[in-house]
């Protein structure tokens, strides 16, 4: 069995972003970036099936600009197989996205697609779900335990759910997105970084792949939110209560 | 131009997520028309139709959508489809799991999460764990959203005579995906989304048995609990209680952040709450600069003194 994992390169988690002042975007020059944490979740747990001989190969994509060849590599030195890259340098909405993976799941016979629950730039939540649907494959979503059972026809997961948790059984193949809780990344050592420079990484292009990328989906303008009044910082608890009582009124 | 919107609920009870959707779709100023999809889930309906806003229940009662698995309700929703402006649903993990898919069926884009409705095209949803905020279009012939609850919280009213009910008999399976167990958090304090006052605890608890500093501050107060990532991670509490980016978003009266350093990723789940009170012994903790209170100090100390203040 086949293993495709999607990876986005995004802005850095821990960077303060900054909105460009005429409204067009969120300042993505000069600035920090990495792998979707949740990719990086992702290809954690295609590593650790590889591992387990539960899966025969993985294959990380990544859709987008050069620099994600970087994020690509990466994936390799933590121990997929093979990468692909598809040069865009447009924004791609999730339909689009999904779209193209669904050409390479074809191309590459993948029974098994592994990929964040959200890219935490543009925070949609799509992607995943609409890719299950074109092909009409089950959907996995929000993925804190995964066990492939019944001799590799089906995938049992834990689910994160607003009330608590729920376990589902689903044929393979299947879309599954991974939440915080899948796993831990492991780091990548020096000896299979170096390795990783002889792994296959090729690139396809969206001609080949004759992919339709527009969407009915526009931006209009970028803003930063309001911010928040000043607040004061009170010296006892007795003064807090007091606050809390008399100035914001929010407790009797 | 009609709205459809799909009702959240375990087939006993609505969710109140699906009434600030209601409340949202009443901004489009189109007629409202709600699906409830479900097995034996008359009282749901009952509750629906007696919504002033609502001109319409869509009753699917079937056992193939007992489970509320998306995989049958979005092939349900396709078929239902045609002739709707808008369909909507909460951004809950229900909404985010269900209408993308969707989307996916029906081929056209769809919009997360929204804050704000500018016209029945135009949209405000936050981006970069709400550092920033788009104003999206969304131009195909019907327009799927998500709407965060959240920023919607305004009470409905009820009326008199029900809302016309009809019976949708189609019957979708798409026999891939089965339901094996759900595991739902019980508990007697409010629900994280609906609650005026939210207390959360972060790594600064330290253990799980401290953490019941936190549930004992939030019963004195009728108050849910929530916590931040790294609590969750550490296993002080399931992970329904996350508060964030990636868990739950909340906006109650009151929310006050104990043993939490207010990550980016923390602050997106709680910043629009109307007051912030921040509890924490480094007084560079960047959760005091978004707190309209902040006490600096040992949490081990602060809270046994709150709860012997408050009555
Ligand atoms: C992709 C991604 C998604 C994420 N999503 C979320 C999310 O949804 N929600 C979320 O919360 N986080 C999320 N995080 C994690 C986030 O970045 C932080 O790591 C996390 O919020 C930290 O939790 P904390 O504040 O409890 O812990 P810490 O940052 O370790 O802070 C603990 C605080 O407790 C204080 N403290 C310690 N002891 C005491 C004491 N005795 N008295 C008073 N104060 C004390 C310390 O001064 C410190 O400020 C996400 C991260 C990533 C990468
Ligand atoms: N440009 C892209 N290239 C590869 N994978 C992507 C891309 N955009 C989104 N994805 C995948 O889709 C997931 C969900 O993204 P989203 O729906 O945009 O929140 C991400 O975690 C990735 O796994």
């Amino acid at each position: 069995m086949k293993v495709l994992v999607a990876l986005k390169r995004v802005v850095d988690p821990y960077v303060k972003i900054r909105v460009r002042a005429d409204g067009s975007g969120v300042e993505t020059s000069n600035v920090k970036m990495g792998t979707n944490p949740f990719d990086e979740i992702a290809i954690e747990e295609a590593v650790r099936l590889k591992e387990q001989g539960l899966v025969s190969s993985t294959t990380v994509v990544a859709i987008g600009h050069v620099a994600s060849l970087e994020n690509l590599r990466a994936a390799l030195a933590l121990g997929i197989d093979t990468a692909l890259f598809v040069p865009c340098d447009e924004m791609l909405q999730p339909l689009a996205v999904a779209r193209i993976l669904q050409q390479l799941v074809a191309r590459e016979s993948a029974q098994l697609v592994i990929m964040g629950k959200q890219a935490i730039d543009d925070d949609n939540n799509q992607t995943g779900q609409m890719l299950a649907a074109l092909l009409s494959w089950p959907q996995c979503t929000f993925a804190s335990e995964v066990k492939i059972v019944e001799e590799g026809a089906s995938v049992e997961v834990t689910r994160e759910i607003d009330g608590g948790f729920e376990v589902i059984l689903a044929s393979l193949p299947a879309v599954i997105t991974t939440d915080l809780r899948l796993n831990t990344p492991r780091y990548a050592s020096l000896p299979n970084i170096m390795r990783a420079k002889q792994k296959p990484l090729a690139t396809v292009t969206l001609e080949e792949l004759a992919v339709n990328i527009q969407t009915g989906f526009k931006v209009l303008s970028i803003a930063a939110p309001k911010a928040r009044k000043a607040g004061v910082m009170v010296d006892s608890v007795d003064d807090l209560l007091d606050k809390l009582k008399n100035e914001a009124k929010v407790i009797g | 131009m009609t709205v459809l919107i799909i009702a959240e609920h375990d087939n006993q009870s609505l969710k109140p997520s699906t009434l600030a959707v209601i409340a949202a779709a009443e901004q489009l100023a189109l007629p409202i028309e709600v699906l409830v999809a479900g097995y034996q889930c008359q009282a749901v309906v009952e509750k629906v139709r007696s919504l002033k806003a609502v001109h319409c229940v869509i009753v699917a009662d079937h056992e193939a959508y007992r489970d509320q698995l998306s995989e049958n309700l979005a092939l349900l929703l396709q078929f239902l489809s045609p002739g709707y402006s808008h369909i909507l649903a909460a951004a809950s993990t229900f909404g985010k799991d269900l209408l993308p898919r969707l989307a996916g069926l029906l081929q056209v884009s769809m919009a997360s999460d929204i804050v704000e409705i500018i016209d029945p095209n135009t949209f405000i949803r936050p981006i970069y764990a709400g550092n920033a905020l788009a104003t999206v279009c969304l131009q195909d012939a019907v327009r799927l959203i998500t709407v965060r609850s959240s920023a919607f919280n305004v009470a409905l009213s009820v009326k008199e005579e029900l809302a016309e009910r009809r019976v949708c008999d189609a019957v979708y399976v798409l026999e891939k995906t089965k339901l094996i167990q759900r595991q739902e958090t019980k508990s007697a304090r409010p629900e994280l989304g609906q609650a005026k006052v939210v207390i959360s605890g972060g790594r600064g608890l330290q253990n799980k048995e401290n953490f019941a500093l936190i549930e004992q501050l939030a019963d004195k107060l009728n108050a849910a609990v929530g916590a931040s990532r790294a609590a969750v991670d550490a296993g002080f509490v399931p992970n329904d209680y996350q508060v964030g980016q990636t868990g739950k978003i909340v906006a109650p009266d009151l929310y006050i952040a104990i043993g939490i350093s207010g990550a980016i990723q923390h602050l997106a789940g709680m910043k629009d709450s109307r007051v912030i009170v921040a509890i924490n012994k480094d007084a560079e903790a960047p959760i005091f600069q978004i707190a309209d209170y902040g006490l600096v100090g040992d949490l081990f100390k602060i809270i046994p003194e709150l709860l012997t203040k408050l009555p």
